[in-house]
């Protein structure tokens, strides 16, 4: 490390790197392991089934950095409620596709409004209020759907799947958005007003800054980009079922702490996001390639992630 | 000197540079049974890394250290310094906020175990703060967090000064009265001289020279990480001790504004009545002015300040001012601990740098670089963490923030804490230089000698105003007469 030159030491110092580092090894674990084959297709499928979880990590991540205690758990049900709603409305006609996604954001733009009501009117830690919001809006969704499978229009299906030399459009179009949500953090008012916040609240609102209207905000945020989510992952799998948000509770949670963002908040980071969303899908298409049983599949995941957390977390003490 | 002192402990040509900047470069310190030591000079000269070299929380880059006359200590530490008999108060509190006072009590002192020890610790803390603090009102079961920054201080010191099985040699007191008013800073002075007579030793920071001049019987003044002069207390007065710290002494200019007295105009923009009940005095804020705060500390000053910032209290008459708020608790009220200092700095006003939907960062820059000089931040690049600077220069980007923003009206709470006298001098000229040109300032203040600085001075006494004063008519006696009356 001494030898290296100040650019790289520079990188190597930056705490997204680790997730980033840790995807390409899984990566090349499994292609050694297949010799080679399919090498491309699996960076493909990791970048289409990624690009979900860091739209809602996005999302998460500007909430835990408002600080400790602040999580959104009804990530899952509002992306089912937003899937099942616009899916019905839409109808399966092209032509509604614009007003779905409409729908869509205006759905957990509401329910972001609701979560927020309840931490701050009752006073509820959000973990309480989100969890609790979440059956609410579960069963909303449930109530709505009834149970079916409702299928997306075809060229909203068409889009979400669309590939240019194996390469998704739709994971082209988050990494954009990836960087504008990076830009904001670092450079707007709110993104400042988000990350004072996390680090000391009462002075925050102390050197001026509103934030109860920065928390509410954030809180809205974070619902309208899993109703976003829910809208195209509708698309992309053929329809809004039920259970289709349940594993991005704790992906959204897992992108962002492995990315390098601090649970402590203050401290965030957008690169890291997108590298802990691949490492995630390529480690379990690593375990499966390898034959495992479900079991000890997840025994080896929750080491793995400890061990890039603890890799990651260790290095930004020094 | 000679050799029949005793000495407690000795530094010989300690060095210690952080990155590029050299806190010190190369100090030779001795200090002797029965003494109390002074040590004066700016913000940044080097003060409190010497006494955390001393209290073992930093190591020395080079230099030895030794202790009663013996070879010097390999790799001395905490442990070391425990050991020999050392504590220290340092100026950013080191309470464990979540634990209570018997509970934070227990931690310095691991021989209060078994059965019962809470109440035991408690004995300890309350004994040692009614001898230290008669009358200070702490319950040994309160929560750390939730006392006011005055009675933590309080807590921290008298816990400091109990041991249980170890003698207790040297207490070191960085800053310890910057929180507190002038009562309760006499009546630690009082046990330093007691201490100290007993045979105890201590070394008392201060940017408040009286107490260094009434308490200590030798003082060194540091400058650039050097001890420039040191001298016995007796041959040292206010004028060569300011002097000798490097500033132009500055008799308190009462010649140029006392006499001037503002007449207050028609309309004032604030009223507030910090305790609604009939009968409190309102206070009045009227545009320009410099409205002083006084009374002993923790009588609803700071909440006063906070509730008008906050908009808490309605406000008599206009529409809401822009305002700013000078923090002095400023760990808990003002700094971002992972930004620099340039964030830190234009948090306040970074709304004006806004262009496209994005903030300038040339513009940023511009502001923080003129209040760096402006107030003098000693550091090399803004880009630097906040933690970085001293606790004198954190306070004056705190000030920076402030005066830097357009607020019309700036509150500030007790923000001279570890500030020097030669900054003060400056930043007492801004404020009225400030004023002049329409701001208003609203200074709660524990230091007398600032009220004398405000056009109007309200006095609170248990969260109420009691007494009005404008300044011809200020005395520290009618100050003290108010603050206590009937209680």
């Amino acid at each position: 490390m001494n030898s290296a030159k100040p650019g790289l030491k520079h990188i190597m110092s930056a705490p997204w790197i680790w997730a980033y580092l840790a995807a390409f090894v899984v990566w090349l674990a499994t292609v050694l392991f297949t010799g080679g084959q399919g090498s491309i297709q699996i960076l493909s499928a990791a970048l289409s089934f990624a690009t979900f979880s860091v739209i809602v990590g996005i999302g998460q991540m500007y909430v835990i950095t408002l600080g400790p205690g602040n999580v959104d758990l009804s990530i899952p049900a509002t992306m089912t409620f937003a899937g099942a709603v616009s899916m019905k409305i839409m109808d399966t006609q092209d032509a509604m596709i614009v007003p779905g996604l409409l729908i869509a954001i205006g759905c957990g733009a509401a329910v972001g409004i609701f979560n927020y009501g309840l931490i701050r009117a009752l006073r509820i830690p959000p973990i309480i209020a989100t969890l609790s919001s979440s059956f609410l809006v579960q069963s909303a969704a449930i109530a709505y759907g009834r149970g079916i499978k409702i299928k997306p229009p075809p060229i909203l299906a068409d889009f979400t799947t669309w590939r240019i030399f194996d390469i998704p459009v739709l994971a082209i179009c988050v990494i954009a958005l990836a960087a504008v949500m990076s830009v904001v953090l670092h450079r707007t008012v709110f993104g400042r007003s988000v990350t004072a916040i996390g680090q000391n609240q009462r002075a925050a609102a102390l050197a001026g800054i509103p934030v109860d209207f920065i928390r509410f905000a954030t809180y809205v945020q974070s619902a309208v980009f899993a109703g976003l989510c829910g809208y195209l992952l509708s698309g992309f799998s053929g329809g809004a079922s039920l259970n289709m948000g349940a594993e991005y509770l704790l992906a959204s949670i897992a992108v962002v702490v492995i990315g390098g963002t601090s649970v402590a908040g203050g401290h965030s980071n957008v690169p890291g996001l997108w590298g802990a969303a691949l490492f995630m899908f390529l480690l379990v298409t690593m375990l499966n390639t390898y034959g495992l049983t479900a079991g000890y599949r997840l025994i080896l995941t929750g080491l793995i992630i400890v061990t890039v957390i603890t890799l990651a977390g260790g290095r930004k003490q020094e | 000197m000679p050799d029949h002192n005793n000495t407690i402990i000795k530094l010989d040509g300690v060095r210690k540079s952080f990155g590029a900047v050299h806190a010190l470069s190369g100090v030779d310190l001795e200090i002797r049974i029965g003494e109390a030591l002074g040590i004066v000079g700016h913000n940044g000269a080097g003060k409190s890394t010497l006494m955390h070299i001393l209290a073992g929380s930093l190591q020395a880059d080079t230099g030895s250290i030794s202790i009663h006359d013996a070879a010097p200590v390999e790799g001395y530490g905490i442990a070391e310094a425990q050991a020999a008999g050392i504590r220290t108060v340092f100026q950013e509190l080191s309470l464990c906020p979540n634990l209570t006072v018997a509970e934070n009590t227990r931690i310095m002192n691991p021989e209060i175990k078994g059965f019962n020890w809470r109440s035991r610790a408690s004995r300890q803390i309350l004994d040692k703060l009614d001898e230290i603090f008669p009358g200070h009102g702490i319950s040994a079961n309160a929560y750390v967090g939730d006392l006011p920054i005055a009675k933590r201080q309080m807590v921290e010191i008298s816990r400091a000064f109990t041991s249980i099985s170890t003698p207790l040699n040297l207490v070191i007191l960085d800053e310890p009265t910057s929180s507190l008013d002038a009562i309760v800073s006499e009546q630690l002075l009082t046990y330093v001289r007691k201490f100290t007579e007993a045979g105890g030793s201590c070394i008392l920071i201060s940017h408040l020279l009286n107490e260094i001049l009434t308490t200590t019987n030798r003082i060194i003044v540091m400058q650039d990480g050097k001890v420039v002069d040191e001298r016995a207390t007796s041959r040292f007065d206010r004028d060569s001790l300011v002097e000798a710290m490097g500033s132009v002494a500055e008799h308190e200019e009462n010649g140029d504004h006392a006499g001037k007295v503002r007449t207050r105009e028609a309309e004032p923009i604030l009223s507030v009545q910090p305790n609604e009940t009939a009968g409190d005095m309102v206070m009045e804020i009227y545009p320009g002015e410099i409205v002083g705060l006084a009374g002993l500390s923790g009588h609803g000053q700071t909440e006063t300040l906070v509730d008008i910032f906050l908009d808490k209290r309605k406000a008599g008459g206009k529409s809401r001012l822009p305002m700013a708020l000078v923090a002095g608790d400023r760990q808990v009220d003002g700094i971002f601990p992972l930004w620099s200092i340039g964030k830190n700095i234009s948090i306040a006003s970074h709304g004006e740098f806004v262009r496209f939907g994005l903030i300038d960062h040339d513009q940023e820059k511009q502001l923080a670089d003129s209040w760096k000089d402006k107030i003098g931040i000693q550091t090399p690049d803004l880009e630097n963490n906040i933690l970085s600077l001293s606790g004198g220069n954190q306070q004056k980007a705190l000030f920076a923030r402030a005066l830097g923003s357009t607020a019309e009206m700036i509150l500030m709470d007790d923000p001279m804490r570890g500030v020097d006298i030669g900054t003060k001098q400056e930043v007492y000229g801004l404020l009225r230089q400030e004023a002049a040109q329409g701001r208003t300032f609203i200074w709660y203040t524990t230091e007398m000698n600032e009220l004398e600085h405000c056009d109007h001075i309200y006095v609170f006494r248990e969260g109420n105003i009691v007494a009005n004063l404008t300044r011809n008519e200020l005395t520290e006696q009618k100050v003290l007469h108010a603050s206590f009356e009937g209680g």
